[in-house]
């Protein structure tokens, strides 16, 4: 699978708003909102590292074929 | 909205979000064996995951294979008879630093020193979490724990060392932040035959972390980041550079005869012997 054909998701209901994500995104893509819940606040920065994914304790947030959503 | 694909694949969805605390890292560890059974193309149906008591053994509940959250320390020992009765599955045990080298300290010595061809994973998060908070046999020396509030006065078991020790033909040793690592030692465990552990240190920010004062989750997994090294890399760091840091990474890869093709190889000769 290309990696443009990747897009960022999130579950967001499992999210507990740890913050692991957010602090290991090397472009910053992410941040805890008001409701302690991740956001996809900028997007246009993933570089599709999957980190976040790779970290996240609760399965919340992925990166998954963006024609499969 | 939507899970990932594999996490649909794998888990039992109907039972997610887990119990599991906010920034714990079981959740990280759980995912690697999953990537590590998917890389490796094992069948659901012939792939058994059997844990103990605590809180890394709730992950049996979460995983969508042949599982047995069975009484506490056991695992082990469950393990062992579904191996023997039926030696062509994957036999996967997930156990915590409790329930392992304490409950079950002898389970894992004696599984250790048969050879038997069982997978361990032990999520080591130094700290009794479901119960509250007390010490285990891997919390630090002078640490906090709720049975320990001036300090645990006692020395930690290094569970490779313990491993090494005792038997195990495959031992490693990863971290709930270096994931792909993890995850290939997760395989490389799987794929050997013997008694494999491969202990991954985890973060318990809620018990162990909170009475200890290390910070929040992130500070936590920065402090794995951090300090720990790669042993290939610790043994040419100069002696002064190797204060406060841990190590990890594959310790043991050897061969020696496997417990159930011994006893099955046995059976079969004594079966020729009655037969002629």
């Amino acid at each position: 699978m290309k990696r443009e054909d990747l897009q960022l998701l999130q579950k967001r209901e499992w999210c507990k708003g740890c913050g692991i994500c957010v602090a290991f995104c090397p472009t910053k893509v992410l941040i805890i909102d008001t409701d302690d819940k991740v956001t996809i606040a900028n997007e246009d920065a993933c570089i599709k590292c999957r980190q976040c994914e790779q970290r996240c304790p609760d399965y919340a947030i992925f990166l998954e074929e963006a024609s499969d959503v | 909205m939507r899970s990932s694909q594999l996490v649909e694949k794998y888990f039992r969805t109907k039972n997610l979000p887990h119990i599991w605390c906010p920034g714990c890292s079981l959740g990280i560890a759980t995912r690697s064996l999953v990537v590590a059974i998917d890389e490796l193309g094992l069948d659901k149906n012939k792939t058994v995951i059997v844990s103990g008591i605590g809180c890394s053994s709730r992950a049996v509940g979460y995983l969508d294979f042949n599982t047995i959250h069975t009484t506490h320390g056991r695992a082990l020992a469950f393990a062992t008879g579904v191996k023997l009765a039926n030696p062509e599955l994957h036999v996967i045990v997930i156990s915590g630093d409790g329930d392992a080298s304490a409950i079950g300290g002898n389970h894992l010595i004696h599984a250790a020193r048969r050879n038997i061809d069982l997978t361990l994973l032990i999520f080591n998060n130094n700290i009794y979490g479901m119960t509250g908070g007390q010490f285990s046999p891997t919390t630090p020396h002078a640490a906090l724990g709720t049975t320990a509030p001036f300090g645990v006065v006692e020395q930690p078991f290094d569970l490779v060392k313990l491993a090494e020790g005792a038997g195990a033909t495959y031992v490693a040793r990863g971290t709930a932040f270096h994931v792909n690592p993890l995850v290939k030692y997760y395989k490389n465990a799987i794929e050997h035959k013997g008694f494999s552990m491969v202990e991954t240190i985890c973060i318990c920010p809620t018990y162990y972390g909170r009475q200890n004062k290390s910070g929040t989750a992130v500070q936590m997994m920065h402090w794995l980041k951090d300090s720990f090294v790669l042993n290939t890399a610790y043994d040419k760091m100069p002696e002064e550079k190797r204060q406060g840091k841990h190590v990890y990474g594959e310790f043991v890869k050897k061969d020696l005869p496997e417990y159930v093709e011994e006893y099955v190889g046995i059976i079969e000769r004594l079966k020729g012997e009655e037969d002629a």
